[in-house]
């Protein structure tokens, strides 16, 4: 494979996940791959990413991939030994030192050595999770940590943190084993289809509803700078809006004492009302990351309008504005927070979207007004109940506009116990899965 | 301007500026294949930094447009000097209309604003556009032809092409999202928080009176808050102000007692202290 050959490839798998590349940075990229030579990886690893990218949140797509196509050497190592308490001996000293060159080679040994499965071509392959299944990192923590105070003495303010040092170097080690499996597996396999599959896509385009804990945390770490994002457009939108129309009557008005020239036009005046936002959020345990994660959103954006209320139910609805008042919600434990102090469910556990509605709709009717925008965040899952659709049309009748976010696939919608198509005639349904979509639908449907 | 990627390296490290593998390969890419380079990265990293010491290395003037919401293309780009094209006109009474038309709308009347003096002239420059996405989005607009092609157009005078290409930084703290059309045009760079080891030599750098064990230690609890999940974690300037801090504290090692008193150096927001100490174990911050 030329290396012109292994650059379009790389760029192909790239735009398969989403990365919008030009012809003009891959002629950049060629160009940068001749200047700086083959020779360095790391360096030719950064020049093409400073060619063909365009942003921070692209490099966690674009950093395996390049693994992949520029792999580090190729088949199996020179030397590798069989001895699982060889290696870990080897890697408890590694972890140690922080070197990370060793770490690197020892990745690449215990791949080799422990995660090789399987004996017929055709179902082989190598596996990370059973390399660290033998090989055990996590358990080297204790080991390592008296080591290094044996060595240096207990010494100091610094010693203590050691442990989450030693735990950071651990986590570094598991993704180099990873990415070594990866690219194993990719020499047998092709990377081409390793490329498409294996690597995990870019923070905004996690689905809500199949994120794991660490990409929720990854996901709130996007919320800062969407919610800056999102505040800039709104606000840059009201500037606009507030220019305003002529207004025609006092133009001419103006126009008499110039005989009839309207010579300044006259602009009509805007009531300075902020909007007002109603939150509606399911907080079962089957959308929770998705409900917590646009709360969040929410509470970052809430200098942006007047008055924001919040609701979250499971089967009993509850008002948990206060919850999310400014600077007091960390973010971490805010899920749970709102389950232990909010009165959320009733005789059952699974959520009832018909009794939450008809409550809302009874108990609190104040906060619906013609300003109100209305946001129902849930995946319309009834568990067989009745959808309670006439209180829902008495939402829709009261606020100025109710927009329903829905984390499922609208392949998904209808099947089961789903009614989202029966909501979805009476209100505005959106399909909203990864945090990319959910701040283009809250940029396109926030009120101005 | 530069002969590899480890020149770039050693002579930036010559004026003070430690940089990591990834900025010198770009820098170098950038001054190879004649791009704009676009730095973005959290506060404090050295961005704008980046800029001074390249323009120190070349022996460039530094040509820097600060943007901010409301820079205009007559702040960044150009403006007729009316008051002195008034003076003239009055001045000059005996003359035809044509003569004096033509006259005040000449070179000698034109202030250059930042973007209009890097491109004019034949001496190497450095332009340094400055947090580029506080800049409205109009302005982005005046870039692209800026960056594109180095030239810019003058209606009365024509199009003034760059006859040296300025080596152009722009920074960027991802406030807003700067358009397609410019990021095309620019390579790429994020500066994060440095490695370990080279943040360690910077602050040695930066602080030279400050021991290389306190240096290792101030690092290493940098470091520690940086894995905390803060509202705004320190950087390397935030880094740098407290070894200063230590050193004029007289603290020769990091005990409780120091780092408490001055933790308020690194954190800038009091839950953050809060949280920090609670995880640091520091009693009753």
């Amino acid at each position: 494979m030329s290396t012109a050959e292994r650059l379009t490839s790389l760029v192909g798998a790239l735009r398969a996940h989403g990365v919008r590349i030009g012809t003009g940075e891959t002629v950049d990229a060629a160009q940068a791959v001749e200047a700086l030579g083959l020779a360095d990886r790391e360096r030719l690893r950064e020049g093409l990413a400073a060619t063909l990218l365009h942003g921070t949140a692209q490099r966690q797509v674009f950093d395996p991939v390049f693994d992949l196509y520029f792999p580090r050497g190729v088949g199996a190592p020179e030397e590798t030994s069989g001895d699982p308490d060889d290696l870990r001996e080897r890697l408890a000293k590694a972890l140690a030192a922080n070197d990370e060159t060793l770490m690197a080679r020892l990745a690449v040994e215990a791949v080799d050595g422990f995660g090789g499965y399987g004996n017929s071509p055709a179902s082989d392959g190598w596996s990370s999770y059973q390399t660290l299944d033998r090989l055990r990192p996590q358990t080297l923590l204790a080991r390592v940590r008296d080591d290094v105070r044996g060595q240096q003495g207990m010494s100091g303010f610094t010693d203590r943190l050691l442990e989450d040092e030693l735990r950071r170097r651990i986590e570094a080690f598991r993704a180099l084993v990873a990415a070594e499996a990866r690219r194993r597996v990719a020499e047998r396999r092709g990377r081409d289809e390793i490329a498409r599959r294996a690597v995990a896509p870019t923070t905004d385009r996690v689905d809500f509803l199949f994120a794991g804990k660490d990409r929720l945390a990854e996901l709130r770490r996007t919320v800062q700078p969407l919610a800056r994002k999102l505040a800039t457009r709104l606000a840059a939108r009201r500037r606009r809006a507030a220019r305003g129309s002529i207004d025609l009557r006092r133009t001419l008005r103006g126009s008499l004492s110039t005989g009839g020239v309207p010579m300044k036009p006259v602009l009509r005046r805007r009531r300075p009302a902020r909007p007002e936002l109603v939150l509606l959020c399911d907080v079962s345990g089957s959308v929770s990351g998705f409900s917590d994660f646009t709360m969040l959103l929410v509470q970052a954006l809430h200098d942006q309008f007047s008055k924001v209320r919040v609701f979250a139910f499971v089967n009993r609805l509850d008002e948990i504005t206060r919850l999310l008042e400014h600077g007091a919600a960390d973010p971490e434990g805010l899920g749970a927070r709102i389950r232990a102090e909010a009165t959320l469910t009733g005789w059952h556990g699974s959520s009832d979207y018909g009794v939450a509605l008809g409550e809302f709709a009874s108990l609190y009717r104040d906060a619906l007004s013609p300003r109100t925008t209305v946001f129902v965040l849930g995946d319309a899952r009834t568990n067989m109940s009745d959808p309670n659709l006439p209180a829902v049309r008495e939402i829709t009748e009261r606020a100025r506009r109710v927009y329903w976010l829905n984390p499922e696939a609208r392949a998904q919608w209808g099947t089961g116990d789903s009614a989202a198509y029966e909501y979805a005639e009476s209100v505005e349904m959106h399909e909203c899965r990864n945090a990319r979509q959910l701040s283009a639908l809250v940029g396109r449907l926030l009120p101005i | 301007m530069f002969t590899s990627v480890d020149d770039v390296s050693a002579r930036l490290a010559e004026t003070g500026y430690l940089a990591s593998p990834a900025v010198a390969t770009t820098v170098f890419l950038a001054d190879r294949l004649g791009k704009p380079l676009l730095v973005e990265g959290p506060a404090g990293v050295g961005k704008t930094e980046l800029a001074k010491a390249v323009a120190e290395v070349a022996r460039a003037r530094l040509v820097r447009l600060q943007c901010y919401e409301g820079v205009d293309e007559s702040r960044a780009l150009y403006e007729w000097n009316h008051a002195k094209q008034l003076l003239r006109i009055s001045a000059g009474r005996d003359e035809t209309w044509d003569e004096a038309r033509t006259d005040i709308f000449s070179e000698e009347f034109l202030l250059s604003r930042p973007l209009l003096t890097a491109i004019r002239g034949d001496e190497p420059k450095v332009l340094l556009i400055d947090e580029t996405d506080k800049a409205d989005v109009e302005v982005e607009g005046l870039l692209l032809e800026v960056l594109s092609d180095f030239q810019v157009t003058v209606p009365e005078l024509g199009t003034i092409t760059a006859s040296r290409r300025p080596f152009v930084v722009l920074t960027s703290n991802a406030s807003r999202e700067l358009s397609e059309a410019l990021r095309r045009r620019c390579l790429f760079l994020h500066i994060g928080f440095p490695e370990e080891e080279l943040e360690r030599r910077i602050v040695r750098l930066r602080v030279p009176g400050l021991d290389e064990a306190l240096a290792k230690s101030v690092v290493r609890v940098v470091g520690a808050l940086r894995a905390m999940d803060l509202r705004k974690v320190p950087s390397v300037a935030e880094t740098i102000d407290w070894a200063r801090t230590l050193l004029a504290l007289g603290a020769d090692h990091l005990d409780e007692t120091v780092v408490r008193d001055s933790l308020g150096v690194l954190l800038k927001h009091q839950d953050d202290i809060l949280k920090a100490g609670a995880k640091l174990d520091l009693d009753a911050v």
